[in-house]
């Protein structure tokens, strides 16, 4: 039985590369480039200890329990945690100029430049953190001139990086004509690597496991590294690895939109559940693009644009300890692509379906994890309560098995879901970033029960109309297993297949 | 759903909600000529 021996959650708080890289905004200022939603967005960004203070955030790392976020009552932007910490038993919540000089730090090939005042002042911030060793940090350099930054980033041949209106460094083309390595793609790729590799050191630190245990990294965020001729080459994994220092492992990157940490966590549990690693690391880092997604409709609002953090989180998978919450490997609830469409075939293959191969029914399940998104960042953009939408889709199957009332709709909700809190990071929300709660509540005894089901839109690629979706049942580890064969039901289907097969061929 | 027979309809779903293919079986069902659909991610 594969086990979740570890977590990570981590935020950085990028208003400015918001501002300045988010796909909405890009659109908008090729469009409509003295749009008034400049003016505004740049008065409704959110300081550091704004987004500290934002209690959704603060359940993120770890500091408030999802139980406790649900009793505050919204909004959640206009008040601040009064214990609000930058750091979180999951992780922490990194500040934008720190996190640029992180992203000079992974940067391998010499394409970010940092203003050498700006360098010398994030590394005397960085040399105070405690997973930024000695060598790393050497990798920050001395810095060059804003002149030398100014002029590249004038001749559109690299993007700027800015705090405020300072310009503090730019990330530069990796070749002059190919456009998967132009200065944008490699400023999200550069991001996605600087904020894995984050998560990742908070991931050993919080599991305790030496980092040349790890076997294999699955990274599963949303961005595709290669060069012209192959687009999606790949691989974040292991340039991740090799910056936190997992020098025994190998690792490739798993896509499937916002499904993708599902697909990348059954994989890994798969390869521990059949032996062939005992450590396996799953990776998500932060999404550029994403950042401001809604912030039209926030800022039309007058609400500050929410969307200004990053989204991390990594998993340590390993073989059975006895303690650790287990994924169960023998009912996976999958998306076929005969399933068809309607929201009602779609939760049926997700959630009944693997629960009857259980012999469960859907309210035996103590916890849903669905799409997380914060209604916050939603619904000023119409787009609703996600997580909520959901509980009452799994509610409306219930109700047609018998297993509860319809006015009962709303109750399973408040029993068997979570308040949506995650940041519109696309596979951040995405099933994956309860698991550090539920894994705790697990080993607390709390809870004995959770399915995630994560979903992915495959149908923005313009490849199919089909969607995706991936749930997994995750339970309390009942205890250490007895090691050797054990005589249950499915060892002596198996024993007697075989025999059966033995005296097939000996009648040949 | 008579209101639909012998139309044209644009249809525009939601992931989360109900996708386009699963409101342009109903749509045909009720007599309307599907003229385009998709379905969008709003998250």
């Amino acid at each position: 039985m594969p086990v979740i021996k570890g977590v990570a959650y981590s935020l950085v708080h990028a208003p400015n590369i918001l501002f300045h890289n988010g796909s909405t905004q890009a659109m908008e200022r090729i469009k409509n480039p003295n749009s008034e939603y400049f003016p505004k967005l740049r008065n409704q960004l959110r300081s550091f200890d704004a987004a500290v203070g934002y209690a959704p955030n603060q359940a993120y790392i770890g500091n408030i329990a999802l139980g406790d976020l649900k009793a505050i009552p919204r909004p959640w932007y206009d008040k601040s945690l009064e214990k609000a910490s930058r750091f979180g038993k999951f992780g922490e919540i990194m500040p934008e100029d720190e996190f640029y000089g992180l992203i000079k730090i992974v940067d391998s090939f010499d394409l970010v430049i940092l203003e050498a005042g700006f360098s010398a002042d994030v590394k005397a911030k960085l040399e105070k953190h405690e997973l930024i060793g000695d060598v790393n940090l050497a990798r920050l350099g001395a810095g060059k001139d804003a002149a030398e930054i100014q002029k590249l980033v004038g001749a559109h041949t690299a993007e700027g990086l800015y705090i405020g209106d300072r310009l503090v460094g730019c990330v530069r083309q990796a070749h002059e004509v190919d456009e998967t390595l132009s200065a944008h793609v490699m400023l999200e790729n550069l991001v996605t690597k600087a904020s894995s590799a984050l998560v990742v050191l908070q991931l050993l630190r919080n599991s305790g496991i030496n980092p040349t245990d790890v076997d294999y990294i699955i990274e599963c965020s949303e961005e595709a590294c290669g060069d012209m001729n192959q687009r999606g080459g790949g691989n974040f994994a292991k340039a991740i690895g090799e910056i936190a220092g997992l020098v025994n492992a190998n690792g490739c990157d798993v896509r499937g939109f916002c499904a993708g940490p599902s697909h990348a966590l059954l994989n890994a549990a798969s390869l521990v559940k059949s032996g062939v690693f005992e450590n396996v690391v799953v990776v998500g880092g932060g999404a550029v693009a994403k950042l401001g997604m809604n912030g039209k409709d926030q800022v039309a609002k007058n609400m500050p644009a929410l969307e200004d953090v990053l989204g991390t989180f990594a998993l340590l998978i390993s073989k059975n300890d006895g303690v650790n919450p287990y994924i169960r490997m023998d009912v996976i609830g999958k998306h076929n692509i005969g399933t068809g469409a309607s929201p009602q075939q779609v939760m049926k293959a997700l959630v009944v379906d693997p629960l009857t191969k259980l012999g469960r029914k859907i309210t035996d399940i103590d916890c849903y994890s669905v799409e997380m998104q914060n209604p916050e960042l939603t619904e000023p953009a119409g787009a609703g309560n996600v997580p909520e939408a959901n509980y009452k889709m799994i509610a409306a199957l219930a109700v047609m098995a018998g297993e509860i009332g319809r006015p009962d709709i709303p109750a399973f909700g408040e029993k068997h879901g979570l308040p949506g809190f995650a940041p519109t990071q696309g596979h951040i929300p995405s099933g994956v970033p309860v698991l550090g709660y539920v894994r705790e509540q697990m080993l607390a005894g709390k809870i004995n029960s959770m399915m995630m089901v994560g979903k992915g839109s495959l149908f923005l690629g313009r490849m199919t109309n089909l969607f995706d979706g991936l749930s997994l049942v995750i339970e309390k580890n009942p205890g250490v297993q007895e090691e050797g064969p054990q005589l249950n039901k499915e060892t002596v289907r198996q024993m007697v297949a075989e025999a059966l097969r033995d005296l097939a061929q000996g009648l040949k | 759903m008579a209101i639909l027979a012998g139309k044209q309809v644009i249809i525009v779903g939601d992931r989360d909600g109900i996708p386009g293919p699963a409101i342009a079986e109903c749509a045909t069902s009720a007599g309307a000529e599907i003229a385009f659909a998709t379905t969008e991610c709003f998250v």
